[in-house]
């Protein structure tokens, strides 16, 4: 009855204070603009089965692609333990599950163990590779500090929980023979060898202590789990799936339309349309491209949330790999962490962060003197040869590109800035029709 | 060689098979100039009535764009379509990626609407249905040739197999380089890099990748983007020769009868 009631607040809690969580991380992205979903829908569905269920893009490397799936199926199978866990929590039963199914339910929890055994070995190989094996892209300069603690905290989370479950199992069937009226038959596939290996000889006292210590256990890792991923690369697990589903379905070559920019250019040439109103000239003059997150949009700003910081990106980047400071993971991040930091400051309510401090702090009265280019150096951005492979790499779909190309417009168009090298491209353009200034006819090479 | 304009046919009232998109690197660049002569040779032998815009063709706008410059994208398009439309034009032909990239992908929501493909998809097409007859020898016959699969053909466009075909129809030994197709690397000419000095780094993209290709063995290197050529071709150069670079019209050219 106590346990009932302190589990019930416990879960109330933890799941409250989650959904609070992630309601930030929901207003943080719609700090973005709009973005228009376009293409079919069916190949939306299509790309969140295949790439985010079905794992699709992580199978380009076979290694991770093989640990990585032993711990998403025991994550996805756990869940139906999951719920007899609250089940027995709420209802002060145990194992609620257990006779009604017989045979079966032997057959799910052996088969969650099965996983689990496997979860838990491919987590220390993550660790390995994490920590002691040199492997580039987990040793970029971005992957310091909190990046770094992040990924191996999930990994020993990880480890706890399932000492716990290995735990509960295992006393368990040590206590099945001590006290069968209240512990039912379980034959588990892994504890049903293993549990009276490890536990046998332990006083029934003891067992049900430890018991509890890993029922607890368990549910508590769970609600830490789910209160860590808003915080965390791991929230993956959960984005992944809009992810996929809004990722742009156009040819990876093709960069957004500015619609503005085009009506202006045409009425400029005489080829708008005569019944347009005239453009008010008294109007504040637009920002073209993005150097903060409000003008990036909301599927960027999901991609940087949906972001788990592998680093496939930056391993195929030809600028990351020859040694330029650009890295697509770390164009990613950023969003991230400034949306994160913009997205604080407006709950503060704290009037220094508005624009107009007679008003309250808001997404539209915002400036805290700061945006994106306080987090990425022009250096980077001028780094990108607009290849794709970073696009192609990520296992989630992220566009790192769309990004780095909206940088690239703020600075070129709303700044009148960027490399020098570029100015007689552009006046050749401009003057010439043509990319370099040399040359007479275009058909000169007829001509020979 | 003779080329006739769009200008001249329209002054006889008549209208080519294709428009050939010549591009501001096929137009000006040494190199360039040859691949598009090659291409050009492939298209008179084969017996298609083509035309070229001439000094009517501007930049698409490819590299303004990549680099931020929206205001020049717009206006070197909409100039481009301008024509183009005048013209009537519907199928087009191009030997650049990055042209052909942005007139397929960029230019339908400005306004242009065309029917291109990239000259290493005309090609498979005019082997394949006889218009063009490979001798079976020709002087690449037999050699270690590897495809370097340039972005904007490749990744951007998801165009993998007309070149490969194209190069199986000249019995060579087809060599793959360890990051091809979706892997592919990058030449490092992209995003308007072509016209900027490289930020500072370790090495240059097109020394990474012409080792790469260098250690397939190869003697070939075959690329089908002007930009790539040149970059290939720079980093071959630098390591002082072991093969060399070409267009895939120009090893067609060498093959074909004539």
């Amino acid at each position: 009855m106590v346990q009932s009631i302190i589990f019930i607040l416990v879960s109330v809690a933890a799941l409250g204070y989650a959904f609070w969580q992630f309601r930030q991380v929901y207003l943080n992205i719609q700090l973005g603009k709009e973005e228009t979903v376009e293409g079919p829908v069916a190949e939306r569905w299509k790309n969140m089965f295949l790439v985010a269920m079905g794992q699709k893009k992580m199978f380009k490397r076979i290694i991770p692609a093989v640990l990585h799936l032993m711990l998403y199926v025991a994550f996805v199978f756990t869940q139906i333990e999951l719920l007899e866990i609250f089940i027995d929590g709420i209802f002060g039963v145990h194992r609620f599950f257990a006779e009604p199914l017989g045979g079966l339910y032997t057959f799910i929890i052996s088969t969650i163990e099965i996983l689990s055994v496997l979860a838990f070995v491919a987590t220390l190989i993550f660790l390995i590779r994490r920590n002691i094996l040199f492997i580039p892209r987990f040793n970029k300069p971005e992957m310091t500090g909190w990046p770094k603690l992040d990924a191996n905290l999930i990994l020993i989370f990880e480890l706890i929980l399932l000492l716990c479950i290995f735990t509960m199992n295992g006393t368990d069937e040590v206590l099945q023979r001590l006290d069968p009226a209240h512990y039912p038959d379980t034959h588990l596939a892994i504890t049903g060898w293993l549990g009276p290996m490890i536990f046998g000889g332990l006083e029934q006292g003891t067992l049900e202590v430890l018991e509890r210590i890993g029922w607890w256990g368990h549910i508590i890792m769970v609600f830490v789990f789910l209160n860590y991923l808003p915080k965390s690369k791991h929230l993956h697990i959960l984005l992944a799936f809009p992810n996929t589903w809004y990722a742009r379905l156009k040819p990876k070559g093709e960069m957004i339309n500015m619609p503005e920019i085009m009506n202006e250019v045409k009425t400029m040439m005489g080829l708008g349309d005569p019944d347009a109103p005239e453009p008010d000239m008294n109007a504040e003059l637009p920002e073209f491209g993005a150097n903060d997150i409000f003008e990036m949009s909301r599927i960027d700003l999901l991609g940087a949330y949906s972001c788990t910081e592998c680093g496939r990106c930056t391993s195929v980047c030809p600028a990351n790999i020859t040694g330029k400071k650009l890295s697509p993971r770390k164009i990613v991040m950023d969003v991230r962490d400034r949306s994160e930091q913009v997205g604080a400051n407006i709950r503060s309510g704290n009037a220094e962060f508005a624009k107009d401090a007679s008003q309250p702090v808001s997404a539209d009265n915002y400036d805290d003197g700061k945006n994106l280019w306080d987090f990425i150096t022009r250096e980077e951005i001028h780094a990108c040869t607009t290849c794709n492979a970073c696009v192609e790499a990520c296992p989630v779909l992220i566009n790192p590109l769309e990004m780095i190309m909206k940088l690239r417009r703020h600075e070129i168009l709303t700044e009148a800035a960027g490399p020098q090298d570029w100015l007689p491209l552009f006046n050749s353009i401009e003057n010439q029709q043509r990319a370099w200034s040399v040359g007479t006819s275009r058909t000169a090479w007829a001509e020979e | 060689m003779t080329v006739k304009t769009m200008a001249q046919f329209a002054a006889e009232n008549k209208i080519p098979e294709i428009l050939f998109w010549v591009g501001c690197a096929g137009s000006f660049d040494d190199r360039a100039q040859k691949v598009t002569r090659a291409f050009a040779e492939i298209l008179t032998s084969a017996g298609i009535e083509f035309a070229v815009l001439g000094d009517e063709e501007a930049c698409t706008g490819d590299p303004a764009r990549r680099a931020g410059n929206e205001f020049l994208f717009q206006m070197t398009a909409l100039q481009n379509i301008e024509t183009l439309n005048m013209y009537g034009v519907k199928k087009m032909v191009t030997a650049c990626p990055h042209c052909f990239n942005t007139i397929k992908n960029e230019y339908p929501a400005l306004g242009g609407h065309y029917d291109i493909v990239h000259h290493t998809q005309l090609l498979q097409e005019l082997i394949d249905n006889g218009r063009i007859k490979m001798t079976g020898g020709g002087e690449f016959k037999g050699r270690r040739i590897t495809y370097h699969d340039s972005c904007y053909l490749g990744r951007a466009n998801g165009i993998y197999e007309a070149p490969r075909d194209v190069l199986q129809s000249l019995d060579t030994q087809l060599v793959e380089m360890k990051r091809s197709k979706t892997n592919g690397l990058c030449c490092g000419a992209g995003g308007a890099q072509m016209w900027k000095e490289d930020e500072p780094g370790d090495k240059r993209i097109n020394m990474e990748r012409v080792e790469e290709a260098l250690g397939t063995g190869a003697d070939v290197i075959a690329v089908n983007c002007p930009f790539c050529l040149t970059m290939m071709s720079d980093g071959v150069t630098a390591k002082e020769g072991g093969a060399m670079v070409y267009d895939l019209s120009e090893l067609i050219v060498g093959g074909m009868a004539k």
